[in-house]
């Protein structure tokens, strides 16, 4: 076996010892422990409200635009952070590059705006 | 706490390398902020003029960089800290990629109204794709490689959804997103594993590690070679990995298919031949006959099934695979013949396809439905010209002589010859014979048969200005350059793709 795939021994070995400590607890706690279902214990929750309906429901497609500006300035803000704090790493150029970037994430926002998908209808 | 910082020394900007990605950026930025910030509605037509601007003001600054790249004294260079490299290779696929998405906008400009859908976007999502393409064929990075293949498919995805009332639109984009993303995966993937074999992501490392070092165990380099191929012929459409092709070609709007056959193949094409025929030609003894199956299975499965199909753009996407079949044999020559031959190809095509889709998008009609081999049928006497012309285009893309197809197909075989390549030459000329069938199909329908009841109740096809004129240009580069080849076929043999990290 090479050297490369000797580091990943260590991986597999991980994994291996992973499920048997799960295999291991659940089925301690399966051998030693009394087994007396009823309708109320086989609930979703067993002990808060009682589910309604189907398990699938659709949710507003509006949220789904949210979610798609949010990812807007999320991934400005990975990269912001990062930058600001090597500031004075990157100098001028830095700055200049970082305007350019969120001037075109701002013409989102704008183009967003103008469409109306900031107003909650 | 703070330590002494030194300014970090930053990327010179080779503006004039980057000014045909920043005129398609810019175009679309532009597009975007003028029509959402001002509210009086636009001259007829202002999106796409922007839009052909913007393509031919890329077009221009790359040709700008011709002369220079090809200068045997100054020569290509690689720019942005040798992250994409500039050589004829680069400008050649820069017009290539310009033309279709100047040739799709032209198209797009009466579709969108007709259909209703009128609005910017549709041509920012062009452009973008388009700058992800021109991407794709500067990368001198596997990583900037799937930047750009990312930025042109998530564009694509949404444009191929574009005409939301169609369900069969949302239906070709949901298939191109789910298999597109899938295929990415595969793709990255295959650069993982390629820097896993050779510790680097750079092409000119890459080949540099190879050329000087024997691998011990090959294995991860050659899973890395197989998951490449899978992810770059899913974007060419090669067989096996076809199956969304026709669906989507058939779905998506007759614009954005054209954009699709056009120059998101040329791109896609462009990465396989910087990659593979540039950066692993010495390991091509390993990869060129997958190359050269794929290319069997992709002309024969291509042409045999556009036979059967009774839906004009479903045809044309079958006949696109066969195509791509063509060009693959062009780069498993692997040889600076091979490679001119590809690119010389990949503009012809991108004239020929885009002419095609654009007849498609005219006699498409409103609701872009009337693609059956029927709606063609009297097209001859009812639109003589429109005929005439779509006559040239199948012609070309039979390989009539006179025309860019012959010649393209002519270059591409004899590339194959000269590397005794015969087997592949035979496929492919036999896959000619059987698909030059299915395009005097529709010739016959155009000219030798009546009219059916439904095209004399909308009356008069109208042919629009800007999609006549994308026509016009079609015909003629395909006329002329059929004829007088010389000049193309010199630039193409000059843009043979070339490995380098001097900085410009």
């Amino acid at each position: 076996m090479s050297e490369f795939l000797r580091a990943y021994l260590t991986v597999a070995v991980f994994a291996a010892f992973a499920g048997l400590l799960i295999a291991g607890v659940l089925g301690l706690s399966r051998l030693i422990r009394p087994n007396r279902p009823t309708p109320q214990k086989l609930l979703t929750y067993e002990s808060g409200v009682d589910p309604v309906g189907s398990g699938f429901s659709q949710s507003q497609v509006r949220y789904y635009i949210f979610a798609l500006l949010f990812v807007m300035f999320d991934v400005e803000a990975v990269f912001i952070f990062p930058w600001a704090m090597r500031l004075e790493l990157y100098q001028v150029f830095g700055l200049v590059e970082m305007a350019v970037f969120i001037v075109i994430l701002v013409f989102g926002l704008v183009y967003a705006w103008r469409k109306g998908v900031l107003r909650w209808v | 706490m703070i330590a002494q910082v030194q300014a970090m020394s930053t990327p010179d900007v080779a503006w004039s390398a980057l000014a045909p990605l920043l005129a398609l950026v810019g175009g679309a930025l532009v597009l975007l902020l003028v029509s959402t910030l001002t509210t009086a509605k636009p001259p007829r037509g202002a999106y796409a003029i922007i839009t052909v601007l913007a393509a031919v003001f890329a077009i221009g600054s790359a040709m700008a960089i011709w002369d220079r790249v090809t200068d045997p004294s100054q020569g290509p260079y690689a720019a942005v800290a040798g992250a994409l490299s500039i050589d004829g290779f680069t400008v050649f696929l820069t017009i290539v990629i310009a033309v279709g998405v100047a040739l799709a906008a032209m198209l797009c400009d009466d579709y969108l109204r007709r259909e209703g859908l009128d609005g910017p976007e549709l041509y920012v999502l062009l452009l973008l794709a388009a700058a992800g393409g021109l991407v794709m064929a500067m990368a001198n990075d596997l990583i900037v490689l799937f930047l750009g293949l990312e930025s042109l498919s998530i564009a694509l995805y949404v444009a191929a959804g574009f005409h939301r009332r169609r369900a069969s639109s949302r239906e070709a984009a949901m298939k191109y997103f789910v298999l597109g993303a899938f295929s990415s995966a595969f793709l990255l993937y295959g650069i993982a594993l390629v820097y896993g074999a050779t510790g680097s992501t750079n092409l000119v490392k890459i080949s540099a590690f190879l050329s000087h070092n024997v691998l011990e165990r090959e294995g991860l380099l050659l899973a890395g070679f197989a998951l490449l191929l899978v992810g770059l012929g899913f974007k060419v459409s090669a067989v096996p990995f076809h199956v969304w092709t026709p669906d989507v070609y058939q779905g998506a709007p007759t614009p954005v298919t054209a954009f699709m056959a056009s120059a998101s193949k040329a791109a896609a094409f462009a990465a396989l031949l910087r990659v593979f025929v540039t950066t692993f030609y010495a390991q091509r003894v390993d990869w060129q006959p997958l190359i050269a199956g794929l290319a069997v299975a992709t002309l024969v499965v291509g042409a045999v099934l556009a036979i059967v199909q009774s839906d004009v753009k479903r045809m044309m996407a079958y006949s696109s695979i066969s195509h791509a079949g063509f060009i693959l044999v062009g780069v498993q020559v692997a040889s600076a013949r091979g490679t001119s031959s590809a690119l010389f190809y990949l503009l012809a095509y991108t004239f020929l396809i885009v002419g095609t889709f654009g007849v498609a998008t005219v006699v498409g009609r409103r609701g872009d439905a009337a693609h059956a081999i029927t709606d063609y049928r009297g097209l001859g006497s009812r639109r003589p010209g429109l005929a005439l012309v779509f006559t040239v285009f199948l012609l070309a893309q039979a390989g009539v002589p006179l025309t860019t197809g012959f010649l393209a197909k002519f270059y591409v075989i004899n590339a194959a010859v000269e590397a005794r390549s015969y087997w592949l030459a035979i496929v492919a000329m036999l896959s000619a014979v059987v698909s030059a069938f299915l395009y005097l199909r529709v010739v016959v329908a155009m000219y030798m048969s009546e009219p059916g009841a439904a095209a004399d109740a909308d009356g008069r096809l109208q042919i629009p200005a800007g999609a006549g004129i994308a026509l016009a240009l079609a015909v003629a580069f395909t006329l002329v350059v059929g004829v007088v080849p010389d000049r193309v076929a010199h630039w193409a043999d000059r843009a043979v793709p070339v490995l380098t990290d001097k900085a410009g």
